[in-house]
């Protein structure tokens, strides 16, 4: 157990060292969406009665935050310490797979947990929030947190360079959060991309997600749950089944 | 007793080249040994799997008589790497990476001995300085000063000293002895073979993926080294030293010398010749010209 403690403080501690990139600039991001979307859209749009553009944005931008900061965090330690060979830090202890994979997966979560905070509460000087459901809100946050933690850990694991780190991001990330309703309700859409929309596990996470603040969402809580939990049950098994490998790290 | 390393038919074979061909090695406790080997030789692999880096392709690799791989945890307990590049992490004080480092290995916080071991390394008024900070000798000392942390019986040091100025080289080495004094098993792989005459006293020559000599320092060097007597006469080389030659230049002469018991008729011949001598030196049984000859004999 001291072994999964120590890595696991130590994942924390290396984006904690750099806070104002890790954690404050995503936050500053977030802002200037709202800023930008509430400012334009909030008397123009209306996706469900009696919730503001702005409330409406706020679950979306939060989830996003959340789940592209998980997926950095990891992803990021991961292939850092490859380029730079420190890896062998944590190769070389008797580690096991599963406190390596644990550590791992559970500081890129609570990155993205305090960034998805962080958004909420920037979020709080632009609008009031309801909070339904807290318990399905703190559910999808870390369930899907999960799934992008890992999914984190595997780019950062088969990745042999930045570039293919970062084709990861711009070609799948973050096309599957911007395509997921984050910023509207997949059913101003056309019925094509509604039906594509299904496909994105996202969009489950992120309706799953608003449902917890609003109670209204495009699909039932249950079903967004029943597609986001084994995603992330399959994902943790991927992570897993490649550390005990050693699937690119021990050769 | 139980064999510090133990290593039964190791291959690795990578996508491109076969790194190990069947080495069999054993290294018992208390031992100072030395792993030699050109580049490319495969030292660096057969360390990386005896560390669990890499996975053997064939064969087996035990440390105190844990399986590296079914027996990991155990094996990795026993054994303290120091890695061949400089590596670290920029994140992190010199202490922090100890503390650390010893954390994974399951241990709770020793600072006494952390502290110790800087004091030794002379890290410690660098103790609190950031690693992106220190110089690349000071990089090497926290390199060793991790692979210390857990305490291992088995230190494995991967070319510690290229790179690395005289003064640490000198620093670094008396530690290493003392720890070896204190029963450590030391494993050392380095390309300056006057460090491994001085310090080891078992050595194993690798060739492309073989052992192609293994035996103590001493017998390496009886049994190998050619030694040679270097004249320079006033005269023409007498008639009975010429199977002897072996080189020339000038007036200096080189010849064979087998046995030191030739010397005193070699040159009781010359005065007999009335051929004066000038200078006379004889050659130190060297590690590296025993080095270069295995290299050379040995088949591909």
């Amino acid at each position: 157990m001291i072994g999964f403690w120590t890595l696991f403080k130590k994942e924390i501690l290396r984006f904690w060292k750099v806070l104002l990139q890790t954690v404050a600039a995503p936050i500053l991001t977030a802002f200037l969406y709202l800023l930008i979307f509430s400012h334009v859209l909030e008397a123009h749009v209306q996706v469900y009665p009696g919730v503001g553009y702005t409330a409406f944005l706020m679950p979306g931008l939060v989830m996003m935050s959340l789940l592209q900061n998980a997926f950095a965090n990891s992803s990021s330690s991961l292939i850092q310490s490859k380029i730079t060979g420190n890896i062998v830090f944590v190769l070389l202890p008797p580690l096991s797979y599963m406190e390596f994979f644990l550590a791992y997966m559970l500081a890129a979560l609570v990155r993205g947990l305090v960034i998805g905070a962080g958004v909420l509460v920037v979020g709080l000087f632009f609008t009031e929030m309801q909070l339904r459901h807290p318990l399905w809100i703190l559910a999808f946050a870390l369930v899907s947190g999960t799934v992008f933690a890992c999914v984190g850990m595997v780019a950062g694991i088969w990745a042999e360079k930045f570039d293919h780190l970062a084709g990861v991001q711009n070609f799948a990330i973050m096309p599957l959060t911007f395509l997921s309703g984050v910023f509207y309700s997949i059913h101003s859409l056309p019925a094509f991309w509604q039906g594509v929309s299904h496909f994105n596990p996202v969009f489950y996470m992120i309706d799953g997600f608003r449902y917890g603040f609003f109670g209204v969402a495009d699909v039932d809580p249950w079903l967004g749950l029943a597609v986001v939990a084994p995603t992330a049950l399959a994902s943790s098994l991927l992570t897993l089944w490649m550390l005990r490998s050693g699937y690119k790290l021990r050769h | 007793m139980i064999p510090a390393v133990s290593i039964r038919g190791l291959e690795k074979v990578f996508p491109r080249v076969q790194a190990l061909r069947g080495v069999d090695l054993e290294i018992g406790q208390g031992e100072f040994f030395a792993l030699l080997g050109p580049n490319g030789a495969g030292k660096t692999t057969l360390i990386s799997i005896l560390a669990g880096l890499a996975r053997a392709t064939a064969g087996k690799a035990e440390v105190m008589g844990h399986d590296v791989v079914r027996d990991y945890r155990q094996a990795r307990r026993q054994l303290g790497v120091v890695p061949q590049e400089l590596v670290f992490d920029p994140f992190f004080t010199v202490r922090e990476a100890l503390l650390f480092q010893a954390g994974y290995f399951g241990l709770r916080r020793d600072d006494a001995w952390i502290d110790e071991l800087l004091a030794h390394l002379g890290l410690t008024d660098k103790a609190d300085t950031n690693m992106r900070r220190l110089s690349g000798g000071m990089k090497r000392r926290v390199l060793v000063a991790q692979a210390l942390v857990h305490r291992p019986p088995v230190i494995v040091l991967d070319e510690p000293t290229a790179g690395v100025d005289v003064e640490l080289r000198q620093s670094l080495w008396a530690f290493i002895r003392q720890l070896n004094a204190q029963g450590h098993t030391i494993l050392l792989t380095t390309h300056y073979l006057e460090e491994a005459q001085t310090l080891c006293q078992r050595v194993a020559m690798l060739k492309e993926g073989r052992i192609v000599a293994l035996d103590s320092t001493a017998n390496l060097l009886r049994a190998r080294y050619e030694r040679r007597l270097e004249l320079e006469l006033e005269g023409d080389l007498p008639a009975f030293l010429q199977p002897r030659l072996k080189g020339r230049e000038g007036a200096r002469y080189l010849l064979d010398l087998p046995d030191y018991a030739d010397l005193e008729g070699i040159l009781a011949g010359l005065r007999q010749a009335g051929v004066g001598v000038r200078d006379l030196s004889v050659g130190q049984p060297d590690l590296e010209d025993v080095f270069i000859k295995v290299m050379r004999e040995a088949a591909p």
